[in-house]
């Protein structure tokens, strides 16, 4: 192996890159357009969902319950209706997520010593803002409902007893319970999954598209010196794109940074190979760009963003898609990324996934050489 | 000019299905990518890992944890005997939820007090955290009105009979055990089709021009308004045909409904592909090389697809994005997909979804075609 023709490969690969504005671009824009668009897009916990109210009763305790509706912060209620056909239709067209029905004997009820039930009928077809809605609503109707037993009792001359029970809930890693600072993090992985696997994906397939290969063979290149000149550029833009992907977090989305500035470049560095094997793997045996870009794009940004853990937890998946997670990369970087942002781990606490990427790196490496053969 | 417009198709046909590579390319990724979605993309939380730490070992105590482990939402795994455990399981993340019962814990139950539950969550997991907290106050909430009941029908059991309450009966229509595949199955059938027909037009017309066969058909009597046609024709029928098929996948196989008119959906679907056409067509105007097209289709298709309320509710974007929104066709047909499936919604309220396709789809191929036509010149 000669150093120099390495360089040579590689400062081929960095002109080209460069010349062509539109990769460049991607290098360039795409960490800060991924992180803002994640940063921004995704936010999971809905607040101010718009419902709307059906009082049957219109009497002093309905509109005392409808009152905690309109002054909470999950809900806005944006309509009240006055029949149930109009209740159906803003549900329908997507006007209202839920609707609160209050029934003609409600405060009847509740006069004399019976329960009354209030409806809650839930456009369930975003079954996570559905099942918000439904815990807020529950939320709401037990204070309401306690408020009611209190009241009354005061009237029957009791003592108000105590609440029995007082939950004192604790989040830690992430206190405010953002989405931000779950999503954020995970997105350097997909970020370095397009740089990665994506790009160097096309890279080899053009080469062979256009007929420059046979150009590449018949000079006294070896192809473990293709193979590294042309991934060397890509290894540098990547990690550094994970350090500006990092400060934006960091800095713009004020994620916690907890761990260790070295866990996360050492695990950085192994993804990167990982990643970039990959591609080149995929190029080597895809050959058209097309074919290259959409395996590329189906074997490491998909499971980068569905079988990671990135957004979906892996403990609830079934156990076949658990089985397979285990054989997705993205899955132990992400864990790593989650764990050095939040948790603060340092690479001791790490060694589990930093191992399995290392074998995943050693292994798609050698699958890649193997595969690229130098001839036609 | 129909003559000429056949031979074009024929050849499109022919370029497409004789690779078979790309003939893969065409069914192999969609089916795939849409049984990962269907398994994997959920946001139900249910067994989530919990531990216990009970340091009262009294039969209330018992009680409150047995009322957890009945519940498919938590799943406790271990029962622990010192707090620092609890650190230790949390920071590996073998446990999402720790419960713990400090000692007294039924004395002061039974002595009409206040007695304390302390809850620790992993908040990683923003919306797991989120959710099983909710469920945590539930049932601490059951427990509490089951405890007072219990202890007024001892004291004075004439007051309990009298004693109003408020109850809430949720009823989550549509969808009715709360299954995210049905929230996921017909999202991805529109996602999946605006990837697919965008790249495949975009990289129909820049392989001609990178190759140089572009210069050839233009020798030919071909009229550029029949090349546009040839080239985006087949593109709009793969399309068709793909839905088709990701949507069998959705029903056969996981058995999401359809309660809607497969003709609303139809022409939701075909409204549609006029917007992804004109963006493929757009997008070939303005990239040299297929590497430059499928980096700029990835630019356009990932907040495309993230705006459009695929997975993440526009209602909590940020105001702004949230009027960006409107300007991305496929937030249209999401809402198209979701009622025909799952609302069984008609033309009644999806016109404005339709009209807003239509209105886009002409905008973009006709600003599309323009340039293409000036790009052949």
């Amino acid at each position: 192996m000669s150093w120099r023709r390495l360089m040579a490969v590689a400062r081929k690969e960095l002109i080209q890159i460069w010349r062509d504005s539109r990769s460049l671009g991607i290098v360039l824009v795409m960490p800060l357009a991924m992180m803002l668009l994640f940063g921004y897009g995704v936010n999971l916990d809905m607040k101010h969902i718009p419902i709307c109210v059906f009082d049957r009763e219109g009497s002093q305790k309905s509109q005392d319950l409808l009152k905690r509706f309109q002054s909470s912060d999950y809900f806005e209620v944006v309509r009240a209706v006055d029949s149930y056909p109009a209740l159906v239709k803003a549900i329908d067209s997507g006007q209202a997520r839920m609707g609160v029905v209050v029934p003609h004997d409600f405060s009847e009820r509740l006069r004399t010593g019976e329960t009354a039930t209030v409806q809650a009928i839930v456009d369930a077809t975003d079954d996570n803002t559905a099942n918000l809605a439904i815990g807020y609503t529950q939320a709401v109707v037990s204070d309401f409902s306690q408020r009611v037993q209190l009241d009354w009792l005061r009237q029957q001359g009791r003592p108000e007893p105590n609440p029995p029970l007082a939950v004192d809930a604790r989040t830690w890693f992430n206190e405010d319970l953002e989405s931000k600072a779950f999503i954020v993090p995970g997105v350097l992985a997909l970020v370095m999954s397009v740089i990665g696997a994506f790009l160097t994906s096309l890279t080899i397939a053009r080469e062979w598209e256009r007929g420059s290969m046979e150009q590449l063979i018949s000079t006294p290149v070896t192809p473990l010196e293709i193979m590294l000149g042309k991934l060397a550029p890509y290894f540098v833009i990547g990690l550094l794109n994970t350090a500006v992907c990092a400060v934006i977090a960091i800095w713009w989305f004020e994620v916690p940074f907890r761990g260790s500035v070295a866990a996360l470049f050492v695990s950085s560095a192994l993804f990167m190979v990982v990643v970039m094997a990959l591609g080149f793997f995929i190029s080597v045996i895809g050959r058209s760009q097309l074919a290259a870009s959409q395996i590329a794009l189906t074997a490491t940004f998909l499971p980068a963003f569905l079988l990671s853990g990135f957004l979906f937890s892996i403990d609830q998946m079934p156990a076949v898609i658990r089985a397979i997670t285990h054989v997705v990369p993205a899955r132990y970087f992400v864990t790593i990324l989650k764990d050095v942002f939040l948790k603060g781990s340092g690479l001791s606490m790490l060694e589990g996934e930093l191992l399995a990427l290392a074998l995943f790196a050693v292994a798609l490496t050698l699958l890649a050489t193997r595969s690229f053969k130098k001839k036609l | 000019m129909l003559n000429r417009l056949r031979q074009m198709l024929i050849k499109e046909f022919l370029q497409v299905f004789r690779d078979k590579r790309a003939l893969w390319v065409l069914i192999g990724p969609p089916i795939i990518q849409m049984l990962i979605f269907g398994y994997a993309a959920s946001y139900e939380i249910r067994h989530v890992p919990t531990a216990v730490l009970d340091l009262d070992h009294s039969q209330e105590s018992r009680d409150l944890i047995a009322r957890f482990s009945a519940t498919p939402y938590f799943d406790v795994r271990t029962q622990l005997t010192d707090r620092e455990q609890i650190r230790e399981m949390i920071d590996r993340g073998q446990v999402t939820v720790a419960l713990e019962i400090h000692p007294g814990f039924a004395a002061l139950l039974r002595k009409g007090q206040t007695a304390p539950l302390q809850v620790i969550v992993d908040g990683t997991n923003s919306n797991t955290a989120l959710i099983a907290l909710g469920y945590v106050n539930q049932i601490a909430q059951g427990y509490a009105d089951d405890h007072q009941r219990d202890a007024m029908q001892r004291s004075s059991p004439f007051l309990l009979a009298r004693l109003p309450a408020v109850e809430l009966e949720s009823r989550p229509w549509f969808n009715p055990n709360l299954e995210s595949r049905w929230f996921f199955v017909p999202g991805v059938i529109g996602s999946l089709l605006q990837v697919m027909v965008i790249v495949l037009t975009a990289f129909a017309v820049v392989r001609e021009r990178e190759i140089g066969t572009l210069e050839q058909i233009m020798v030919t009597p071909i009229r550029p308004r029949e090349f546009i046609l040839g080239k985006t024709l087949p593109f709009f029928l793969i399309g068709l045909f793909d839905a088709g098929m990701i949507g069998l996948v959705g029903t056969l196989w996981f058995q999401v409904p359809f309660r809607g008119s497969l003709a609303v959906l139809a022409l939701g679907l075909m409204l549609f592909l006029l917007c992804a056409l004109g963006i493929g067509l757009f997008i070939s105007t303005v990239s040299a090389t297929q590497q430059q097209a499928m980096v700029t289709a990835f630019f356009f298709i990932m907040p495309a697809i993230t705006f459009s309320g695929f997975g993440f509710p526009i209602a909590s974007m940020p105001r702004a994005v949230q009027w960006l929104t409107y300007l991305d066709p496929l937030r249209y047909l999401l809402v198209v997909l979701r009622g025909v499936y799952l609302k069984g919604v008609g033309l009644d309220l999806l016109w404005p979804q339709m009209a807003a396709m239509a209105v886009l789809g002409t905008a973009l191929l006709g600003v599309s075609v323009l340039r293409f036509r000036k790009s052949l010149d």
